[in-house]
């Protein structure tokens, strides 16, 4: 049985790991290596500029502009992204009529859980597309269309300073929730039903029996689904590109981390400026993840 | 005199009879139910309303001209201009688009499935020095952001001289995809029996053989998941190719490139109609497949975050 084992392992991981070497292990090694030079790729040799890159960066208003973005995206997307998943979760699980003391979801639920997951597997690319038209600043916008029923004035919702981060968030939230929705009905699905049942003897009602039993049961999935939106929200760059004017506009009012490394790198060719920003940006990611685990971390529920 | 009417009172309107409190709820909150489970199906509705809202608008706008798409984006099309989806297809190359994606994705996810499917086998179920360090290895891949990798990933690609080549791509995404497929597959090796490869063993097959034959067929279940997460992970993917198929390289571009592309090159002239038959054409096979195998594809996207 022994026979020939080296050879097959060594012959097995040959592929993948010299790929992930190459591809993945590499470029993220080099990055760190970049960061420290003002490299702009014309030449072969870079000089090493010590931590100027990021010094710059601390003094860049774009920069600082993208986080701010990302930090409001921070409080707001993951918030109502999870709120409106665990109300339709709840509505299409558990809040339907009880027979036979098992809870079940209101009626049609299986055609909406279908559709609210629709976005989930579209290209986000596709998805920003579609929004310009649904954000078209006049009234053959499917928005200001709607808008134009109740006598509004259109809104010019990728042009306004103060509109068009919400706009970028809306789709980032339209596009989520029904993924959240199919995640969270699977931890529902995996709670007992004599819980419910228990709290129908004692006459709870729908909304206490989401506080009080599905909610905390459901905490490990939320904080799962946190880090994620967190970790999403720290990208956001194919939908920023596709979707705000001028790549991360009104002056900078829709920009993210990862446009501001793209446009570095590949409009004005700054490759070791643009490293450093991903630098930066992996901390970035690193900090938020750990700090999200570390807030939402509570003692595990047995049931 | 006041003991009467103090207990009169209530007993005329709606106090709940004792042994009844607590099975049945109080006459009063009925209606309550009502009102929440109207509301509860209304938000519903309009949340359903919202998502479909922009598809089906795209879809009517496929058949509009310009004249049309400028006004009520609610009015029909006055006629189905089908001419439209043919200068989608061919002038503005949505046809050599869907193609190319079709190409890079059938490589892509069959190499990250081949080679991950390997590698997970191995660091699940052999012992080897370095065992622990190739697995984190590859594990790492999962907390970085691929921007850090952006600049470096560019020249390695140049330099390899694959840069606006779909072997390129092809290889990047099979890299890129390889931490998730082996941090699954890994877990999914290792809670499968070890008798029946045993078995195999003793039955004079080689590992090979017993991985192909016996092993990768069990696994199955966790195959097709991953299978399914990879195609919608490639097929979507955007940034990678605006990298690594620069503008020179149009011939090459995938799907959601293109398609963002004829968007932003398209100003005000631009051919609106050849627009929205384009994203129909990318959106309609999506949402079928999706209608299809929808169980399977719910599944197989969430799995990864319960893991």
């Amino acid at each position: 049985m022994r026979h020939g084992k080296y050879p097959f392992i060594a012959g097995f991981l040959a592929a993948p790991a010299i790929l992930y070497l190459v591809f993945v292990i590499g470029p993220y090694a080099q990055a760190f290596q970049i960061a420290l030079t003002n490299w702009r790729g014309v030449t072969a040799h870079a000089d090493y500029v010590g931590l100027e890159n990021f010094s710059r960066i601390f003094q860049d208003d774009l920069f600082w502009k993208a986080m701010r973005n990302h930090g409001e995206m921070l409080l707001a997307v993951p918030l109502l992204t999870i709120v409106l998943a665990l109300f339709f979760a709840f509505l299409l699980n558990v809040a339907g009529k009880r027979r036979a003391g098992s809870s079940s979801g209101l009626p049609g639920s299986g055609f909406y859980r279908v559709v609210f997951f629709f976005p989930q597997v579209l290209s986000i690319a596709v998805v920003g597309v579609l929004f310009q038209v649904v954000y078209r600043p006049d009234e053959s916008g499917v928005l200001n269309g709607i808008l134009g029923w109740f006598g509004a004035e259109p809104v010019g919702f990728l042009t306004e300073p103060g509109v068009a981060l919400w706009a970028i968030m809306g789709v980032m939230i339209w596009s989520g929730v029904g993924f959240y929705l199919v995640l969270f009905s699977a931890g529902m699905a995996s709670i007992p039903k004599e819980l419910y049942e228990a709290a129908e003897l004692e006459g709870a009602g729908r909304v206490r029996v989401f506080f009080s039993i599905t909610l905390p049961l459901l905490r490990n999935t939320v904080q799962v689904a946190w880090v994620y939106l967190g970790i999403g929200v720290l990208d956001g760059f194919a939908l920023v590109q596709v979707l705000s004017v001028n790549n991360g506009g009104p002056d900078g009012a829709t920009t993210v981390v990862g446009m501001q490394v793209w446009q570095n790198a590949f409009a004005y060719y700054k490759f070791g400026y643009a490293s450093a920003m991903g630098v930066v940006l992996f901390f970035v990611v690193m900090s938020v993840t750990a700090l999200t685990l570390r807030l939402t971390r509570r003692e595990q529920l047995e049931y | 005199m006041a003991t009467p009417t103090q207990t009169d009172a209530p007993a005329g309107t709606e106090r709940p009879a004792p042994v009844a409190a607590r099975t049945r709820r109080p006459p009063g909150t009925r209606e309550q139910v009502r009102l929440l489970s109207g509301m509860a199906h209304l938000s519903l509705a309009v949340w359903a309303l919202a998502v479909v809202l922009p598809l089906l608008f795209t879809f009517l706008g496929s058949f509009k001209n310009t004249e049309e798409l400028f006004g009520d984006p609610f009015a029909l099309p006055g006629e189905l201009r089908w001419d439209n989806w043919a200068r989608a297809w061919n002038t503005a190359h949505v046809g050599r688009y869907v193609l190319n994606s079709l190409v890079v994705v059938g490589f892509g996810v069959t190499g990250t499935m081949l080679l991950g499917s390997m590698a997970a086998y191995v660091l699940a179920r052999y012992t080897f020095p370095g065992r622990k360090l190739v697995y984190y290895m590859f594990v790492s891949g999962l907390t970085f952001p691929v921007f850090l990798a952006l600049v470096p990933l560019f020249f390695v690609v140049k330099n390899l001289g694959l840069l606006g080549t779909h072997t390129g791509l092809v290889l990047v995404y099979i890299a890129y995809s390889l931490p998730f497929t082996v941090f699954f597959l890994t877990a999914f090796f290792k809670t499968l029996p070890s008798e029946v490869a045993e078995a195999a063993v003793v039955d004079g097959c080689s590992h090979t053989r017993t991985f192909f034959q016996v092993m990768l067929p069990m696994a199955k279940p966790a195959v097709v998941s991953l299978t399914i997460f990879n195609v919608l992970g490639q097929w979507n993917q955007y940034l990678l190719p605006l990298v690594l198929l620069p503008g020179d390289a149009e011939s090459k571009w995938v799907l959601p490139q293109g398609i963002a592309s004829i968007s932003t090159a398209a100003g005000n002239q631009a051919d609106w109609g050849a627009l929205f038959a384009a994203l129909s054409i990318s959106i309609i096979p999506v949402l079928v497949v999706y209608v299809i195998f929808q169980r399977q594809i719910q599944s197989g996207l969430t799995a990864g975050a319960l893991k």
